[in-house]
């Protein structure tokens, strides 16, 4: 595959419409909180940014913010001061819950329904949209937490795989064993396959229907990073020097089948999101670089050429007409398109 | 790990059977007037009297890594709080992980080794053990882990010494040197050491292995002449000679040979040694002349970990002269001593 040239004249490039942004504070996420971009900080606050590039600081923790998700209307986070706050997109920030212990509140999740989960060591909670809150202990410290698209399912990844609650039946959570210590969850938007990202540079799935497992590995580094695409398509991932896409289309997923390599490079992708409604997806890498890429054809479009440090977050606002990205060290942008 | 440069977070292990005085050390560390701050991840909330919005409480979970390697153990724990400590990144200087007095540091030690991300941000300075001067030859017997804990030291704080007859911690620093000669050794009383004793010590730092252990080898000397029934003890700076135990299953080997050796025979023969017997081999260590090379090689592992590197040139008034170091339960000693013969260049 051609190895991309930051610069040769022949890549598109629509670094010249970002609007830079220095927001002067290590960011670790970026959403979208209706038009305005959202970029969490590291630690303490969140800066709101406007189109026209006018930056608002907003306080949320005392202290580091460990866990970040956002449905585009709020961004519920959760911090190493005990603490899980909600900001919504007038800028209003809402304490939810206080670990009594002080614990670091480690994963967040949001359903789509309004209902919310955290996790604070072993233990994961479920509060529902009436405010009736349940938890459920697990084996080892919770690595990451996801709803099931559809009925009010949590699935809570662990050391040695992941348990599926449903918080609101009395039987007893099913347990989806797989070897090793799993972080980030996510279920297939068709709510047939659950896909870990694990400690070790791999992925592992399975197949919701039966159980089979699904062994998705080769990576060269930890995947931080995975995106459903194209209606639940693809699941485009980091941790490689190319974006990998695994394909979901058929009733088998990945089982058996090569993954796709999109937008190859001579560093390790670190952040990828799918765009809303078309066949794109944005990525970017460690040495800062930004592609848009178009999943048909692997046609490249430059964003951000390779200055500095790892890309940490990509987002797109709802239509999917503006993105928003930011590197490590809080050096971000904006683009209209 | 071998990069490492200032901006890494230096993380000191502190280790210690149950009522060694741990927690008096961490104490000591943490309000003593000296300007750094600490984030410390404890076992055990509550016991350090000091309020420190630093201080994290940890569950010490031992994962194992799915690479077939069954001692391959790293703290899961440990590769959460540090990625998240590192949000948090110029508000402290240090870190400091206490284990359980029960705790194998192995898993601590190997987190380094193996996760990318904690390696990116951090780096182990030392593994510190507090040993009481009074209890600990008994635990040495009884208790497995407290000898995992004296033998994978680099720094041993042996406290408590004012409990204790003159006689009796000359029979407690013997049984410690029987099992770990290369590892710094204070004397305290209710762990009165000097914090730079302790703190900051680079034991890991491939370019520090010589600065850090003066004694290297010349300790292990004696061991072995002892071992071979030789009677010589080594004089060393506590100014008695050293007792050794030869019932204990956990010893150190020492090897040195001022011919050069073979690389291509060399690197193979230690790297299937660390992997046949890693299980055994708790600590190793060596600085390695290679024949046709003007560079030094150094070398460290815990147990099937190796990470090494050509260091610098041998410098011209220097004794080019190879030396290597296993600390280890049920060494099998032969084998090593044969392996090591055949990678010398005759």
């Amino acid at each position: 595959m051609a190895q991309f040239q930051p610069d040769s004249g022949a890549t598109v490039s629509v670094t010249d419409r970002v609007r830079p942004l220095a927001l002067g504070m290590p960011v670790t996420s970026v959403h979208f909180l209706g038009d305005r971009a959202a970029f969490v900080g590291a630690e303490e606050g969140v800066a709101l940014v406007d189109k026209e590039g006018a930056i608002a600081k907003v306080a949320v923790h005392g202290g580091g913010i460990l866990c970040a998700v956002s449905d585009g209307k709020r961004i519920v986070m959760g911090g190493d001061d005990g603490k899980l706050v909600t900001l919504d997109d007038k800028g209003e920030v809402t304490l939810l819950a206080t670990d009594p212990k002080r614990r670091w509140i480690d994963n967040v999740a949001l359903h789509p329904d309004g209902a919310l989960a955290w996790s604070a060591g072993k233990t994961a909670f479920v509060r529902g949209v009436k405010g009736d809150e349940k938890s459920l202990d697990v084996a080892s410290t919770v690595g990451g937490l996801a709803f099931a698209p559809k009925g009010l399912r949590l699935a809570v990844a662990h050391y040695n795989g992941v348990t599926l609650w449903f918080p609101n039946m009395a039987a007893k959570p099913e347990l989806l064993e797989w070897a090793g210590s799993h972080l980030a969850v996510t279920f297939s938007p068709d709510n047939k396959f659950l896909v870990t990202a694990m400690h070790e540079p791999s992925m592992h799935g399975w197949r919701l229907a039966d159980n089979k497992h699904m062994r998705m590995s080769g990576y060269p580094g930890r995947v931080r990073s995975m995106s459903w695409n194209s209606g639940g398509k693809f699941l485009a991932t980091s941790g490689a020097d190319s974006v990998i896409m695994w394909p979901f289309a058929s009733k088998d997923g990945p089982m058996g089948k090569e993954p796709a390599m999109l937008a190859p490079m001579q560093v390790r992708a670190t952040a990828v999101a799918g765009h809303p409604a078309q066949d794109i997806l944005v990525v970017g890498y460690a040495d800062g670089t930004i592609l848009m890429v178009r999943i048909g054809d692997g046609a490249e479009i430059l964003v951000r050429r390779n200055i500095g440090v790892a890309v940490v977050g990509l987002a797109w606002n709802a239509k999917g007409t503006q993105l928003a990205f930011a590197a490590e060290d809080g050096d971000a942008g904006l683009l209209e398109l | 790990m071998p990069d490492t440069t200032s901006h890494k977070i230096p993380v000191t292990v502190l280790t210690g059977y149950l009522g060694a005085g741990k927690t008096t050390l961490l104490n000591r560390i943490l309000s003593e007037n000296h300007g750094k701050k600490y984030a410390v991840i404890v076992n055990e909330f509550g016991e350090i009297g000091i309020d420190n919005d630093l201080i994290i409480g940890a569950d010490e979970e031992v994962f194992e890594m799915n690479n077939g390697c069954v001692c391959c153990t790293v703290r899961g724990d440990l590769v959460r709080i540090l990625d998240g400590l590192m949000k948090r990144k110029g508000k402290f200087d240090a870190i400091i992980v206490e284990t359980t007095g029960l705790a194998d540091p192995a898993p601590v030690a190997q987190t380094f080794f193996v996760d990318e991300d904690v390696q990116k941000h951090a780096r182990l300075d030392a593994v510190v053990t507090v040993a009481d001067a009074r209890w600990l030859s008994d635990r040495l017997k009884d208790a497995p882990e407290a000898k995992n804990q004296i033998a994978f030291a680099d720094v041993i704080v042996l406290n408590k010494t004012d409990l204790v007859t003159s006689a009796e911690l000359a029979e407690v620093e013997a049984r410690i040197r029987a099992i770990n000669p290369y590892a710094r050794l204070h004397r305290t009383e209710r762990c009165q050491v000097a914090l730079a004793d302790v703190l900051d010590r680079g034991a890991f730092d491939l370019d520090r292995i010589l600065d850090i252990e003066p004694d290297f080898l010349e300790v292990g000397d004696a061991h072995d002449h002892d071992h071979h029934g030789h009677d010589h003890h080594h004089d060393h700076d506590h100014g008695h000679g050293l007792k050794h135990y030869h019932d204990e299953d956990m010893q150190s080997l020492s090897l040195r040979t001022d011919k050069p050796l073979d690389p291509n025979t060399f690197m193979p023969w230690l790297q299937n040694l660390v992997a046949s017997e890693g299980q055994k081999i708790l600590r190793s260590k060596g600085i390695l002349a290679f024949h046709d090379d003007d560079d030094r090689y150094v070398f460290q592992g815990v147990h099937m970990m190796l990470e090494g590197d050509h260091q610098r040139k041998w410098k011209a008034d220097e004794k080019r002269e190879s030396r290597l170091v296993f600390i280890g339960r049920e060494l099998p000693e032969q084998a090593i001593r044969d392996g090591f013969a055949s990678c010398i260049v005759s």
